[in-house]
């Protein structure tokens, strides 16, 4: 890599990203035994590392949000999505999104909720409290790919944006640092996926799902 | 032996006991997992003999917290949803409507429909699953 850049996925010139680009490795929490077992065969054909936990306190836990172990957490392996249902008995989905997203570590961390209700004034208040995506259950296989896909996109997006001119964040129109200022982002290490950033508008965000 | 396979999933689908749900799982399977569907099943069969055994005793104990029951209902319901459950899941929502009225006769009566609904779908499961080994 040249120096400066602080990039941590290589991209190759033709920009082909099956072949390069690292696993995403997926928190999937949910309270149902049954719906567990579902969007951990649906990420694992997606090709994606899988953790599930049962509930909303677990997750925190895992990540090292829970207050007992600090941001370095239980886990070795750094989480590039969290997927989680709205409606789990001690904290919801919801109260998940939220602690994720005032956690100064892990809010660029995307987080999509799942719920098997159709509930829009719900789907609104995840959105925007800065939820990725909103899946109705039951989850299928498309959706997990659609999402698969967004994250990736947004992930690459990151990396280009950091490596290429300034010609080209103009033109997207999206506020990152200069390649050659070398105070930009602080990954924690060289086998990190880069965490994706809301870099998208919230208009943006409603269009994906209509 | 395929032949019964098909014919026990045909029925199972056209007696509206599946629904497309239970084939979006059976497209989850291959070669390297070609049991998926039959271990989601008997989670699924593990998970809500626990719900329908909390469910009868919140009911025996003869007073109704419709809340507690609209909560094990709506896990029901849900897991039911995930496997393609098709006329339990039609219980299961039954069963909600009753709780929100307030209807601890139209409860008692929908959940002992539900149990029935379970049990034929877990027999003919089971036929289902061991054929499609033969």
């Amino acid at each position: 890599m040249a120096v400066g850049e602080v990039m941590r996925m290589e991209i190759p010139a033709s920009g082909d990203l099956s072949v390069t680009s690292p696993e995403l490795h997926v928190l999937a929490v949910d309270d149902s035994i049954v719906d567990r077992k579902v969007i951990e065969r649906l990420l694992r054909i997606s090709a994606c590392k899988v953790t599930t936990v049962e509930s909303g306190t677990r997750a925190l836990q895992y990540l090292g949000l829970d207050g007992d172990k600090g941001a370095s957490g239980l886990n070795d392996l750094k989480v590039n999505l969290i997927v989680t249902d709205y409606s789990m008995p001690g904290l919801t989905g919801y109260d998940l999104l939220k602690k994720i997203k005032e956690s100064s570590a892990f809010r660029e961390i995307p987080v999509v909720i799942m719920s098997s209700e159709n509930i829009l004034p719900r789907i609104e208040q995840c959105l925007k409290e800065g939820a990725e995506d909103f899946l109705l259950k039951p989850v299928k296989l498309a959706d997990v790919k659609r999402i698969k896909e967004l994250i990736m996109r947004n992930e690459a997006e990151d990396c280009k944006t950091i490596s290429h001119s300034n010609k080209r964040k103009l033109a997207e129109g999206i506020d990152t640092p200069s390649p050659s200022s070398s105070s930009s982002h602080d990954y924690s290490s060289v086998k990190d996926f880069p965490s994706s950033k809301r870099m998208k508008s919230e208009s943006e965000n409603l269009s994906s799902l209509l | 032996m395929q032949r019964q396979v098909a014919l026990i999933k045909q029925s199972l689908f056209d007696q509206g006991y599946l629904d497309e749900q239970f084939m979006e799982l059976e497209e989850l399977q291959d070669d390297a997992n070609p049991n998926f569907v039959e271990e989601v099943a008997t989670l699924y069969f593990k998970d809500s003999a626990r719900l329908i055994n909390n469910i009868d005793q919140a009911l025996e104990r003869g007073s109704f917290d419709f809340n507690r029951l609209d909560s094990y209902m709506h896990q029901f319901k849900g897991s039911s949803t995930s496997i393609g459950a098709s006329k339990v899941k039609t219980e299961c929502t039954m069963f909600r409507e009753y709780c929100r009225a307030g209807n601890a006769e139209g409860c008692l009566r929908t959940f002992k429909q539900l149990k029935k609904e379970h049990a034929t779908l877990r027999k003919k499961l089971e036929q289902y699953f061991q054929a499609s080994k033969r």
